[in-house]
């Protein structure tokens, strides 16, 4: 195969048990979000559109949503003569072994993979985060740096540093310490969990940490630690755009919130940088006489003849007369009746919400967010006792 | 379908939507919000498991060029057959063909390399969700020579003047071809035949100085031949006069309509990627479509608009067709006008047509 500069590995097997009912048939990087996306569009398009074209995607839980949604890649321009888009789930081997048992034995049982390109350095991504970024510049700058490896970062609060992983540096970005999730966080820089590699030097320690008994062959708890400790150049690189990590239900809300103030930071609009997912082929979304529009993203295929306040709909949704829904996202097809009540509700995909139902946060705890799911047995019990409040957290 | 090959023939239809086929031909002209009328009939094709696709093309085809591509939307980038779109290219100097026969008699090659033993024949201005299997199938029944498919209308409009009628006996016997402009059976321009017919009756015609297919192999024929009918039931519209197209828009703003060209099968276009569309703050959108892209903070209504339509703040938009990426500023009135593409009207302007002579503005202008 053609020699490539780099190769980019996607994470893209993780469970997100915080989703709760979002990811109990589908792993968390096909999780729905911002009206017609899944989650692993984005480092999918920031790959087309930094000239990488040439991605494994590593799946493991529930990728059978995954494997078809990808498929050869066309709609992130990555079918590609040489080069694409590559589903790589576990597989048996002839010593017995089969899953995956963490980030960076994922990564050292496609050796065979990344070698078959024989690449000076490999970008290592994760399917989980909402965010557009140019990785040829973090490329350039791992160059410049002459770096063992980069490691893209971004300031985020005291609060949410305890969920990271923590980066310590000084004053030229060279990282001295690194900390996974640490109870008393010493900076407020996280890690991104986008990773540029020298191909050969992390060849070398996947090799010995699979070796290792009793590690959890993991970037953050070994490979970026061990090299460390080894005196590797290590180097930050600060990114200071809109950057998500939709782990839960509150956070998967929030992201979702965010694209509906008039200029969002995360502009989706860009000409220059689509965000690429695959078409539905849906008509023209109608909005009929009686309803009532505003502050929201409606995707084509939707019928509304109700109100939509301040909410983000996927495709094919449609809202019968009288209907109110606020604060909420409404994931594909659902079909919501007529005087129907949503105030901070995610609906997934299909679900079918009969007339005269409301559905909200229970009155004391006014800021949570509901999920219905149709997953999720006791949603669908509370739902058949229409008009009753559906809270579930 | 293997059984079938499809045929797309633009070669007479005329552009007759003004501004609008200025620099496109009909078959290319947008509608519906994020489609161009030649979608309806790729899309039936498509569903009906067509995979040879032979499109003739004469004139101001390079938007159509530009929108088909390789046929991928409509599943017909293929390795054996695909979409091909062919446009004159006739070199043979003992070439006697005239007309359309021309690129019959110029594309023999796509006709004898297909597969399939029975052709398509169709043009892009009958909107419909017509079943092709279903044509297929009647006219083995029926062991027609040619299968003419055909639409009632109750009240004949002025779009259905211009068409061919069909006389057809109850035992769907086609008896009669005519253009008595006031008849219920209207032809859609839509035949099936078996292909070596087809080409044997080609032949006979470029022979004799024919150059119509339909007008001098089958209408003059009519009474020789054993002319079925097929009648189509489910929606209908024919697209030849600005007219016809701004009130055909405009109808799909009922449900009924819209449900009956929509809902029925999936109508395929060229996927633009962009972002589900956008209502702000001051948004007061009702009886429309909206396609993705739009950003709306203004007033719309009875109104469609295509994909990265902006209608800013204060501005207003009523009985209107706005095409791709126009942008409508602050406190603009539009009323009865259809813009085609990427027209910018300032802020502060008042445009307004006719509910029966729309103010047509062409595309790349801006007031």
């Amino acid at each position: 195969m053609k020699k490539k500069d780099v190769v980019a590995m996607l994470l893209a097997g993780g469970q997100g048990k915080r989703l709760k009912g979002l990811t109990k048939t589908l792993a968390k990087p096909a999780v729905y979000f911002g009206g017609t996306y899944r989650i692993i569009d984005f480092p999918l398009s920031n790959c087309s559109h930094s000239g990488i074209d040439t991605v494994g995607v590593l799946t493991q839980y529930e990728p059978l949503v995954l494997h078809s949604y990808i498929g050869v890649g066309s709609d992130w321009d990555m079918d590609r003569l040489n080069g694409g888009v590559f589903v790589l789930p576990p597989h048996e081997r002839e010593d017995g072994t089969t899953w995956y048992r963490g980030t960076a034995d994922a990564i050292f049982r496609n050796l065979k993979f990344i070698d078959q390109y024989d690449p000076e350095h490999v970008l290592i991504l994760s399917g989980d985060h909402i965010y557009k970024m140019d990785y040829d510049r973090m490329l350039a700058y791992h160059k410049e740096k002459d770096a063992d490896c980069t490691i893209s970062v971004i300031e985020v609060s005291l609060d949410e540093a305890k969920r990271f992983g923590m980066v310590n540096t000084d004053e030229n970005y060279r990282i001295y310490e690194f900390e996974e999730k640490p109870a008393q966080p010493k900076s407020t820089t996280a890690s991104m969990g986008v990773y540029l590699f020298r191909w050969k030097l992390l060849r070398s320690y996947l090799l010995q940490n699979a070796e290792l008994p009793g590690t959890s062959h993991d970037f953050g708890k070994d490979i970026l630690p061990n090299m460390l400790d080894d005196g590797k150049t290590l180097y930050a690189y600060p990114f200071d755009g809109y950057w998500k990590d939709v782990g839960t239900i509150q956070s998967l809300w929030e992201a979702n919130m965010d694209l509906l103030s008039e200029k969002p930071k995360l502009d989706l609009n860009d000409p220059l940088w689509r965000i690429y997912t695959r078409n539905p082929n849906q008509p023209a979304e109608y909005i009929s006489p009686t309803a009532v529009v505003r502050n929201s993203m409606i995707n084509e295929g939707c019928t509304v003849c109700g109100e939509v306040e301040h909410s983000v709909l996927f495709y094919g949704v449609e809202i019968g007369e009288g209907s109110v829904i606020t604060d909420s996202v409404i994931m594909p097809k659902v079909r919501i009746g007529s005087h129907v009540r949503i105030h901070r509700a995610i609906v997934t995909e299909d679900m079918v919400i009969e007339d005269h139902t409301t559905i909200g946060p229970p009155p004391e705890d006014p800021s949570q967010i509901v999920l219905v799911s149709g997953n999720d047995e006791d949603v669908l019990k509370l739902l058949q006792s229409s008009s009753s409040h559906i809270n579930q957290g | 379908m293997r059984e079938l090959m499809g045929i797309i023939n633009l070669e007479h239809e005329r552009d007759v939507l003004n501004e609008l086929t200025y620099y496109r031909c009909g078959a290319a002209v947008p509608f519906a919000s994020r489609y161009r009328l030649i979608d309806f009939v790729m899309s039936n094709m498509m569903h009906a498991g067509i995979q040879d696709i032979a499109l003739f093309v004469r004139r101001k085809y390079r938007s159509l060029m530009d929108h088909l591509g390789e046929g991928r939307p409509w599943d017909m980038h293929r390795k054996r057959g695909g979409l091909f779109i062919l446009p004159p290219d006739w070199n043979d100097e003992t070439d006697v063909s005239a007309g359309e026969l021309r690129h019959i008699y110029n594309n023999l090659d796509f006709f004898e390399r297909g597969a399939a033993k029975y052709i398509v024949h169709s043009g892009s201005q009958h909107i419909s969700t017509v079943d092709l299997n279903e044509v297929y199938e009647y006219h083995l029944e029926q062991g027609a020579d040619v299968t003419l498919v055909y639409t009632r209308v109750d009240k004949p409009r002025d779009e259905h003047r211009s068409c061919t009628h069909l006389d057809v006996n109850e035992d769907g016997i086609v008896t009669d071809i005519h253009y008595e402009h006031k008849h219920d059976g209207v032809y859609m321009e839509l035949f099936v035949m078996e292909k070596s017919l087809f080409l044997e009756m080609a032949d006979h015609c470029i022979a004799h100085g024919g150059s119509n297919f339909f007008r001098d192999a089958i209408m003059r024929n009519r009474h020789k031949l054993n002319i079925a009918g097929y009648e189509y039931r489910g929606y209908h519209a024919v697209i030849n006069s600005l007219e016809s197209y701004y009130r055909t828009s405009m109808n799909l703003l009922n449900p009924t309509a819209y449900n009956s060209l929509f809902r029925k099968q999936s109508v395929h276009t060229k996927i633009k990627y962009e972002v589900p569309a956008k209502y702000l703050n001051s948004a007061d959108v009702s009886n429309a479509l909206v396609a993705n892209g739009c950003q709306i903070d203004g007033e719309v209504k009875n109104s469609i608009l295509f994909r990265g339509v902006q209608v800013k703040r204060g501005a207003s938009i009523h009985n209107s067709i706005i095409m791709q990426k126009c942008v409508i500023g602050e406190n603009v009135r539009l009323e009865n006008v259809i813009l085609d593409k990427d027209v910018i009207i300032s802020r502060d302007h008042k445009l307004q047509g006719d509910f029966r002579k729309p103010f047509v503005i062409a595309k790349d202008i801006s007031i």
